[in-house]
């Protein structure tokens, strides 16, 4: 014998499974051990996933001593305090309405020109974003006039080499091949 | 155990020095008994430190807690694998390792090195055992391995979780295997400035150490790039660091070097430039240990600060004093036997990519140092970060892209206008197409334009080169293509080894250029959820988080959230990405939790995603998402690298020895005149 399902149970089954579905997609199951996954994190913000508050958090630097910029430290190492922090701070003065030139320079005001990721281009600074350059151009310099003073020196025929051979009269496949050859010597 | 480790320290100790003066002496004097002796001492040296190793491991595999080492780096259930790493994990045990390995190279180096080449051994041997008795003395008098505790823990502290991962098992002996074979070469350059024996001789006695040692370089780089990667979760591999540093400047002038040694063996030009690359390069490799070992500057990598780092710059002040005065009172000897003859030849083009990897080299140097120097010269503490090394030296690297393709298609000596034009036309014509096609599939960041199209160009050299080569083997042999490219790179092992490292660098500039066009996101999941990122090639990828499970392994609690990826909607497959907490034997917690990143890693982009933690304990979860387009290059130009160097060392491949001064045969070869080439 079998029992039809009544309507009532029906309406009964159809509110319990909308519960169900509805507890699924409001609440989440905890976990076994919550301090094995290290501390817990609030939910991302869309001020945290703000491309414009990143970038600002990119040009100064985290003061856990670990040497990363503040977005780059809270995105990767979870155990430090510092970074969440002044992400904090970086979040508060800009809904005061701060430009982010004014929250760079209350945060150097802050901590000094060494939370900047890149110092200013000025002053002593300068020295630190050209000296490599300028020393490269300066010794590009010298080394073509060494060079040209070198080639000068040297006549068509250097003294320390034997004489030429007459001139070969050579397909570039056989240039290429004695090219090789040479290459092969030992030295 | 670690008492007999400990005395085979002081043994080492007494034998190092008696090497060393020996060495000099018997040099000196030219007496034969006291250079035998000499030679013997390295064998002892490395016997002597060779008992300290096994000693120390030993202790670490038999978990003996009373020895301070073994206590702070390992714990009864640290896996295996890492028990063998736990030997360089720390600051001690890798002075250990170092100079272990360096009285290994020494000793090698007197059985391997025969012949003409014996007139430098016993100073060779003098400053090897010099380099490790310092080593030693260290670890005697500031850093002892086998220092005991006073009382014996039930487990040890464990090694730190981020050092638990494959790469940080083979990084740090690469690196320092990197290191310590420079000085090697170095060695035999002092004995060559001591026995005034300056010719091209000493270096080729050196020519396969100095690509052992850039190999090793190269290697140990590559694989702690890798390790940055995958354990460190920033998403990045190159972070400017002050010791990352440290480790790019000696191989930078190792790279200039092995390029101007051509030079000077093919030519015998540029012999006082190539002995202070050798010299400096070995300063370099002591100065990294010391910015490492002394916490001067801050870094991932600094141990802890320790009277080590005084021992080291007393060091590093001492030898680079007596290298410099060394080197200066011998230039006079040191005169070149040919003189350049056009601004436009090989030589001269290897003079400037000397000159940009040096100029690099500095340029990192620099960067390095220039917090110190600001804050001592103008007292103003700055930050070298990585946007200013970035904007300093990314068009130092691509000016070297640029001469990477450059060089090898300049002839010796000199270089006609229908050479050149016959060498450019297609290299420089596929650079430009490569430049062409991405202006017009809408790439517009300048820098990564820059590195794709001087990649190609240099690609566009090498095909060249070989094609040419199997041609012409091909004419003459009638050797078919495929055969006649394997013969040119069997027989020719260093220009064609050399050119396949070019592809090489090629890769690697491509993969770095690919983070140009990184793109990520954040996003809190609940299981079920998923979160949308469009990588920067247009592809929209979906990431689902299906759930967190929590389980036990080896040494640490598995917190670990699993999510469904699919590309365009179409499902590619799954990511894990865990958080550790690592516990020691008894259950009680050691380190802070630590991440795990979960890699998808293909030809276009790397899918990188973190789990950043958990929502109030729930399977609620915070993640980050990355996707790092085409780091997949970099490692694989890596691999190409190393390949390529592999070829260049392999042994044979050359004609036989010819009999008399082999340099002079070849610069003789090398002066002839080829008329037709003008």
């Amino acid at each position: 014998m079998t029992h039809g399902v009544s309507r009532r149970d029906f309406f009964m089954l159809a509110i319990g499974a909308a519960g169900a579905v509805l507890q699924d997609t409001t609440s989440v199951g905890r976990v076994y051990d919550p301090d094995r996954a290290g501390r817990a994190q609030a939910p991302v913000t869309a001020a945290d996933n703000d491309k414009n508050v990143q970038a600002l958090e990119k040009r100064l630097r985290c003061s856990c001593g670990c040497g990363l910029d503040i977005y780059t430290c809270r995105t990767t190492d979870f155990t430090c305090t510092y970074s969440p922090a002044l992400h904090q701070q970086v979040l508060r003065m800009l809904g005061d309405g701060k430009t982010e030139q004014e929250v760079i320079d209350a945060f150097v005001a802050q901590y000094g020109q060494v939370v900047l990721m890149s110092p200013p281009r000025r002053g002593f600074n300068l020295l630190g974003y050209f000296v490599p350059g300028v020393v490269l151009v300066i010794a590009a310099l010298g080394l073509v006039w060494m060079l040209r003073r070198w080639t000068r020196e040297s006549p068509a025929a250097a003294p320390t080499m034997p004489a030429a051979p007459p001139p070969p009269d050579a397909s570039p496949a056989e240039l290429e091949r004695l090219r090789d050859e040479l290459d092969r010597l030992p030295g | 155990m670690t008492l007999l480790g400990y005395f085979s320290l002081w043994l080492a100790l007494v034998v190092g020095l008696w090497g060393a003066i020996t060495g000099f002496v018997g040099g000196a004097q030219g007496r034969a008994d006291l250079q035998q002796s000499a030679r013997h001492a390295t064998f002892a040296l490395f016997g002597a430190l060779l008992i300290a190793v096994i000693s120390l491991e030993v202790a670490i595999f038999r978990h003996d807690f009373s020895v301070q080492y073994v206590a702070s780096r390992t714990s009864r259930n640290l896996p295996t694998f890492y028990l063998w790493s736990a030997l360089y994990s720390g600051q001690e045990g890798s002075l250990l390792f170092w100079a272990a390995v360096l009285s290994l190279f020494a000793a090698l180096t007197q059985l391997l090195t025969g012949g003409r080449y014996r007139v430098y051994l016993p100073y060779v041997a003098a400053v090897t055992s010099l380099v490790a008795s310092f080593f030693v003395s260290v670890m005697l008098f500031a850093a002892n391995p086998f220092k005991r505790l006073a009382f014996t823990p039930m487990d040890g502290q464990g090694m730190n979780p981020q050092l638990q991962n494959p790469g940080m098992v083979f990084h740090p002996p690469m690196l320092y295997l990197g290191y310590i074979s420079i000085t090697i070469p170095f060695a035999f350059a002092i004995a060559a400035l001591l026995t005034k024996k300056l010719d091209t001789e000493w270096m080729v006695a050196v020519r396969k150490w100095t690509i052992v040692s850039w190999l090793f370089l190269s290697i140990g780089l590559l694989i702690g790039m890798w390790w940055a990667y995958v354990e460190l979760g920033w998403g990045g591999y190159w972070a400017w660091d002050p010791v990352e540093n440290a480790a790019l400047l000696p191989w930078l002038v190792m790279t200039a070097y092995l390029h101007s040694v051509m030079i000077q063996e093919k030519r015998g030009m540029l012999k006082k430039w190539n002995l202070a690359l050798i010299l400096g390069a070995w300063v370099l490799s002591i100065f990294g240990t010391f910015l490492t070992r002394s916490g001067v500057i801050a870094s991932v990598h600094s141990f802890t600060e320790s009277p080590v780092g005084y021992y080291f710059l007393f060091f590093l002040v001492a030898a680079t004093a007596a290298t410099a005065v060394l080197y200066v009172t011998r230039l006079p000897l040191l005169q070149a036997e040919a003189t350049l003859e056009s601004m436009v030849s090989r030589e001269a083009s290897f003079l400037f990519n000397n000159l940009l990897l040096i100029g690099l080299a500095f340029s990192v140097l620099w960067g390095t140092l220039f917090p110190i120097i600001s804050e001592a010269v103008v007292g103003v503490k700055i930050t070298y970060g990585p946007p200013t090394f970035n904007f300093v030296n990314i068009p130092l690297g691509l000016t070297l892209l640029l001469m990477t393709g450059i060089g090898p298609l300049i002839a010796w000596r000199r270089a006609s206008t229908a050479n050149l034009r016959r060498q450019f036309a297609v290299p420089v014509t596929v650079g430009v197409f490569a430049l062409l096609i991405l202006l017009v599939g809408g790439m517009r960041d300048g820098w990564a334009l820059g590195a794709f199209s001087l990649g190609a160009f240099v690609v566009g050299t090498v095909v060249q080169e070989f094609a040419r080569g199997a041609r012409a083997r091909n004419r003459q042999y009638g050797e078919a293509l495929p055969l006649a490219v394997l013969q040119l790179l069997s027989r020719n092992r260093r220009r064609y080894g050399g050119y396949i490292v070019h592809i090489g660098i090629v890769l690697l500039f491509v993969g770095f250029a690919g983070m140009a066009f990184k793109t990520e996101t954040e996003a809190t999941l609940r299981p079920g959820e998923s979160a949308e990122l469009r990588a920067r090639d247009g592809h929209m990828y979906t990431f689902t988080h299906l759930g967190i499970s929590q389980y036990n392994a080896l040494n640490r609690q598995v917190t670990a959230a699993l999510l469904d990826v699919r590309r365009d909607g179409k499902e590619i497959g799954r990511l894990r990405t865990e958080k550790r907490q690592h516990v020691d034997a008894l259950g009680n917690r050691t380190f802070e939790p630590s991440t795990e990143v979960g890699i998808m890693s293909g030809l276009r982009v790397d899918l990188y995603v973190v789990l950043a933690g958990l929502v109030n304990g729930t399977e609620q979860a915070v993640f980050r998402f990355t996707i790092n387009p085409l780091v997949w290059w970099v490692w694989f130009g890596g691999f190409v690298l190393v390949i390529g160097g592999l070829i260049v060392l392999w042994p044979g491949g050359a004609p036989v020895a010819l009999k008399g001064s082999r340099a002079s045969h070849v610069q003789a070869g090398y002066a002839v005149k080829l008329e037709a080439e003008r």
